[in-house]
């Protein structure tokens, strides 16, 4: 690989000590707000050169910054594809600036400043993506956050704005206020008592949605799902956000209760379920990514509920992203498939509970 | 691996469930699951944009309403056209949602359940951009556009600018 992760400050992943608040149940909270220059064509038309212009315009409004002034740019079109995954998979990048998907090339100008938890995606559908990152259920500072380097960028940008539908964006379901705020969260008591269709069903019901691990077209794994606003316009960000905290703050209620109902009611099929989970992933040879997930699911549950007291939430957060592909393979320093890379996820998820349990 | 409801698509969705005190699995498609009453994040945010896009094909209500007579009129900065938009689902610049307002204004309602902007107001474009400030005759201009598209908050925005310049 020619591309040195180690550039990113923190590693882009800051937000995996748990040091957020409700670190145990939400993993992070992320804010971003969709925004186009002004007189540009959206990047679903426009050329490699429009693209450039606009990369362009955008570094030199991220160095007058004082969340990015510092930033390191990463050419996303300059980097490999295995490399490209990496950074998706630390949440860095969407899968639309990866170029990844089945029918898609890597966009040109596609780019990325990030410094600590706040940073910009240019050239993805739209032309800028301010993004805010943060441990733990964070809505409030992450927008904070996020706030005040849109006011700085949008005084360096001509940002294209409408009177009647706000801020415009390339695909119309983000137009208005161009945000979305998500909550990365684990649900395993409400998937285990079977309520978790009618929670996720409420939510649809006043205006959220939720997807999978990697946001939008993700699919859901390891009972971690992102609960996040549907709609961008007609509500003010604080009134979006406000909206989503309540729910989401509702959503942890009826997920602690569920666990206390699981301790109450089926105390032994729940700490059968947790200690299977944690004896195959300390002892497994061979897990996939998939079952990694299911196992964690059951881990994490085992912490939260006090059955395991010698793994971290830390560890748990750690093996979600280092236990992904391109992150073993740069741990193997080649790029690897299957079997090998179910055996290095193996042997990875062993070392890191070993070594956590004898601190 | 295949749904075990109807043992032919794909299951997308893992249920784990606890039946008499046993732990089981149930893997389900999106449509098995949907029936179930487990609404997935996908069939959540794609139907509306997408029963749009399908009535503007079929010419039905929004494009009845609309300035625009056929999805064939192109916008005058990129060149899109709705048709473009009916295929990719994004729009082709900025200046698409001017040209195409009466068609958007409705989409944008059935996806938001509204189209008037009520956040943060980019004080850039509010001002009239990098250039000079706007004069007063100008904001007024501003004012009666706000008022006449109920953009309330705008408009007390303006009045207070006028206020001060008078």
């Amino acid at each position: 690989m020619t591309f040195d992760i180690n550039l990113v400050p923190d590693g882009g992943i800051s937000w995996l000590d748990a040091s957020g608040p409700d670190g145990n149940i939400v993993l992070s909270t992320r804010v971003r707000l969709a925004r186009n220059i002004d007189g540009q064509r959206f990047t679903v038309r426009s050329s490699p050169e429009d693209n450039q212009v606009v990369l362009q315009q955008v570094e030199r409004a991220s160095r007058a910054s004082r969340a990015l002034h510092d930033a390191p740019l990463i050419r996303i079109d300059h980097l490999q594809p295995a490399e490209r995954q990496l950074l998706h998979e630390r949440h860095l990048i969407s899968r639309d600036l990866t170029g990844l998907e089945a029918d898609g090339n890597v966009r040109a100008g596609a780019a990325l400043l990030t410094n600590g938890c706040v940073g910009v995606m240019v050239n993805e559908e739209d032309h800028v993506r301010l993004q805010c990152l943060k441990s733990g259920f964070a809505l409030t500072e992450a927008y904070s956050d996020l706030e005040r380097l849109d006011a700085e960028m949008g005084g360096q940008l001509a940002f294209a704005f409408h009177e009647e539908f706000g801020y415009l964006t390339s695909c119309p379901t983000n137009a208005g206020t161009g945000l979305r705020a998500s909550v990365l969260i684990h649900l395993p008591g409400l998937v285990l008592t079977k309520e978790i269709a009618k929670v996720l069903q409420g939510l649809s019901q006043v205006g959220l949605t939720f997807r999978g691990l990697y946001g939008e077209g993700s699919e859901v794994v390891g009972n971690f799902f992102q609960l996040s606003n549907q709609t961008t316009l007609g509500k003010s960000e604080t009134e979006l956000l406000d909206h989503l905290g309540d729910m989401v703050r509702k959503v942890i209620e009826y997920e602690q209760q569920a666990r206390h109902v699981l301790q109450r009611d089926a105390p032994t099929v729940t700490a059968d379920k947790v200690w299977r989970a944690y004896g195959l992933l300390k002892y497994a040879r061979s897990l996939s990514f998939e079952e990694t997930m299911n196992l964690l699911s059951g881990v994490r549950l085992g912490v939260g509920l006090n059955l395991i007291s010698d793994i971290s939430v830390y560890t748990l957060n750690k093996l979600l992203i280092f236990a992904q592909p391109a992150h073993l393979a740069v741990r193997e320093g080649r790029e690897i498939g299957d079997p090998e890379l179910s055996t290095a996820r193996a042997t990875y998820t062993r070392q890191l509970l070993e070594a956590d349990a004898a601190r | 691996m295949q749904c075990d409801e109807c043992q032919e698509r794909p299951a997308a969705i893992h249920l784990t469930q606890i039946v008499n005190d046993s732990v089981t699995t149930v893997h389900l498609c999106e449509q098995c699951a949907a029936d179930k009453g487990v609404q997935t994040g996908a069939t959540v945010a794609k139907f509306p944009l997408s029963d749009f896009l399908a009535s503007m094909g079929k010419g039905g209500g929004a494009s009845n309403q609309s300035p625009v007579g056929d999805d064939t009129a192109e916008c005058d900065h990129c060149g899109g056209t709705l048709r473009d938009f009916r295929e990719s689902g994004r729009l082709g610049c900025p200046d698409c949602y001017r040209t195409f307002s009466g068609h958007l204004r409705d989409l944008l309602r059935r996806l938001h359940g509204a189209s008037q902007h009520v956040g943060e107001l980019y004080m850039a474009a509010v001002s009239g951009g990098s250039g000079d400030a706007p004069g007063i005759g100008e904001l007024r201009d501003q004012l009666r556009r706000a008022v006449e598209s109920e953009n309330f908050e705008l408009a007390a925005e303006l009045r207070d600018r006028i206020r001060v310049m008078e």
